[in-house]
């Protein structure tokens, strides 16, 4: 996609994003609230059509509603979007005759996102995780060349969501290309091979999480227990790194990590150690700030 | 059209709809419910006999309800008394139509004009009564005779007007209301977003849409029919009564038209269930639903030709009951689908796939 547009009135909500997804990929989107995400996901998908700009989805143009290219895709919407009080397995049986498919491919699919034991429960009935398990499976039953989620874990516990995640990189090793939303910086930084940060309707980097993280060039955090440290050496450490004692750890802020960490081997103070370099998140919010969004 | 996405389509909207057990009792057991009752009421009072209090003996009376074996007795019920006191105040409180006295040749009739219909009738009465004496005794026949006849159906009872007119509000209802919480529900959930994305003719959503809604019109109309005919309500049909069934297609899809239209505008289940009530409800007391028109006041009835449930009420109420022909229905359907028509187009372009 080329230099995508969409204005509301008062807001750019998408304002000149460019980016290119290649086969195969796990592309994150991210951002904060109101960042244009989801404008920018529904315009490529051809729910909405952009008031300038170029969006080619497997060589084909999505807007207007394109028959061509919808068997082509998967979109796992933000709500779970059902038929009302129909069981697991009639809901999906429903989806796959829309696009032609038989009842078994629906039943596989099922088995794939683990819900066959639940295939006779009502939709109404699912946890939060089994209901976003059975979007996707809907999403996915026709086998897409390319799946979009908009926030697929949010809402979910713990559980849910790494369970969730172990299913989306089974979903990408089979061979689907994956797009997702989402505002959590751990999700995008384990699944995604690539990250576009968006805010104010501007991309404002994009990127492998790693090289963006590196790129950011923060210190690493080196953390031991309170007192097993002699103040002389503090005093040494303080000379190129900024030391903090709260009483229960002592933290050493170092761009330069190695020579601090053989010292500390060298005088046997490891007790309780952790090394904490830079994350997505502290590149995300220094991208995008720290006060409120809507 | 894609017949497998069109099938299970139909069977997921029929399946969510059967399931629904509030939609269920509003849409079949509620109007059954109204049926039995307004039934039940409308039963007994099909043609009250006009009461007539007989004071000593009157013979012309007696002849005459012996003559006309029985036919007498369907209008009038006499009970006999000997006091003329008594039946006089019978008659002043409204207890009794008439008092009845016979001196010689003369036939006196006590009446009240209090209700002047009934005052009416019984004078009618006793003056065929002693007209028709003095054509036999005189034996010169009448030479100019008035011919009465009714314009209903001898047996158009109470069940003959509720049947049609309690029909036509619940499939009225039911599509309105099926088709508005449909559209909100789906835009809501994104369902209507999902099946957007999905590769089927969204006229293949809709006709699913209007068969599921056809056929539960249909099995209210059979539900309807079946416990009307039973002889404790004792229905009859004339013979062009399956002109109905196209009837309540095309009545099913002009409310479906208003239920789409509610549901373009309308943001959630709630605000749409309002609306419609209040299409709805004004509509079955002036197009004649509740209130047959054949006894509503003047602006009633002035009302209630622009009522489209007018149309489908009246057009059952000819061919079911009134004995008209088949083709008395088709101006009805002619306005129904021109008013289907009408209403779906300003629903097309005042419908949103998405909330915002």
């Amino acid at each position: 996609m080329k230099d995508l547009r969409k204005n509301y009135p008062d807001v750019h909500a998408v304002d000149g994003v460019s980016f290119e997804v290649a086969q195969g990929e796990f592309f994150g989107i991210l951002g904060p609230n109101g960042a244009g995400k989801t404008t920018t996901l529904e315009i490529i998908e051809g729910l909405r059509e952009a008031d300038s700009g170029e969006v080619t989805l497997l060589g084909l143009r999505p807007w207007p509603r394109n028959p061509r290219l919808l068997p082509r895709i998967g979109v796992q919407l933000q709500a779970t979007s059902f038929f009302e009080r129909l069981t697991v397995r009639e809901q999906i049986r429903t989806f796959a005759s829309l696009y032609g498919l038989p009842a078994e491919a629906a039943d596989r699919m099922l088995d794939v996102v683990g819900l066959t034991d639940r295939a006779g429960a009502r939709t109404e009935a699912l946890s939060g995780g089994q209901a976003q398990r059975l979007s996707i499976a809907c999403a996915l039953v026709h086998r897409p060349e390319v799946i979009f989620m908009d926030e697929p874990t949010s809402g979910l516990d713990p559980q849910a969501r790494r369970n969730l995640w172990d299913l989306l990189r089974q979903i990408n090793a089979r061979g689907h290309t994956v797009v997702l939303t989402t505002h959590y910086m751990d999700e995008a930084e384990t699944l995604c091979d690539r990250v576009a940060i968006m805010d104010g309707g501007k991309i404002l980097k994009l990127g492998a999480p790693a090289a963006l993280v590196r790129d950011l060039n923060s210190p690493v955090r080196i953390t031991i227990e309170s007192g097993i440290l002699p103040p002389a050496e503090i005093a040494r450490l303080r000379q190129d790194a900024e030391v903090r004692d709260d009483g229960v750890s002592l933290t050493i802020a170092t761009r330069d990590p190695s020579p601090v960490l053989v010292r500390l081997a060298e005088l046997g103070a490891l007790s309780g150690l952790r090394v904490r370099g830079a994350t997505l998140e502290d590149l995300f919010l220094e991208l995008t700030g720290r006060e409120y969004r809507a | 059209m894609n017949s497998a996405g069109f099938r299970s389509l139909s069977r997921a909207i029929f399946l969510g709809f059967i399931r629904d057990r509030t939609a269920l009792f509003f849409s079949i057991l509620f109007p059954v419910i109204f049926l039995l009752f307004f039934g039940s009421i409308f039963k007994s009072s099909a043609t009250p006999k006009v009461k007539v209090l007989e004071v000593g003996q009157a013979s012309l009376l007696d002849q005459a309800r012996a003559a006309s074996h029985g036919e007498l007795g369907k209008v009038l019920a006499v009970t006999r008394t000997a006091n003329l006191g008594y039946a006089l105040s019978q008659v002043r409180k409204g207890g009794d139509a008439a008092a009845v006295q016979q001196q010689g040749s003369t036939l006196t009739v006590h009446y009240s004009a209090a209700d002047q219909t009934t005052a009416g009738v019984v004078q009618s009465i006793f003056a065929s009564i002693v007209q028709q004496a003095d054509e036999t005794a005189s034996g010169h026949p009448a030479v100019y005779r008035l011919s009465a006849q009714q314009v209903e159906d001898k047996s158009l009872k109470g069940i003959q007007y509720v049947t049609p007119g309690l029909l036509g509000w619940a499939i009225a209802s039911g599509a309105t209301f099926g088709a508005a919480i449909t559209l909100v529900t789906w835009r809501q959930n994104k369902l209507l977003r999902r099946l957007r994305l999905a590769p089927v003719r969204i006229g293949t959503v809709v006709t699913a849409r209007i068969g599921v809604s056809l056929l539960v019109a249909l099995v209210q109309m059979a539900i309807f029919l079946a416990i009307a005919s039973t002889s404790y309500f004792g229905l009859k049909l004339s013979s062009a009564w399956w002109m109905s069934i196209p009837l309540v297609a095309c009545g099913t899809l002009a409310f479906m038209s208003i239920g789409l239209l509610v549901g373009s505008f309308a943001k959630t289940q709630q605000s749409a269930t309002a609306i419609a009530n209040l299409i709805i409800l004004p509509m079955a007391f002036l197009g004649g639903a509740f209130i047959p028109l054949d006894f509503a006041p003047a602006w009633i009835r002035a009302a209630s030709y622009a009522m489209p449930l007018r149309y489908l009420v009246n057009g059952m109420l000819n061919v079911m009951a009134r004995g008209q022909p088949a083709t008395s229905a088709l101006p009805a359907i002619g306005i129904l689908l021109g008013f289907a028509a009408v209403l779906t187009l300003i629903s097309v372009r005042a419908f949103r796939w998405d909330e915002i």
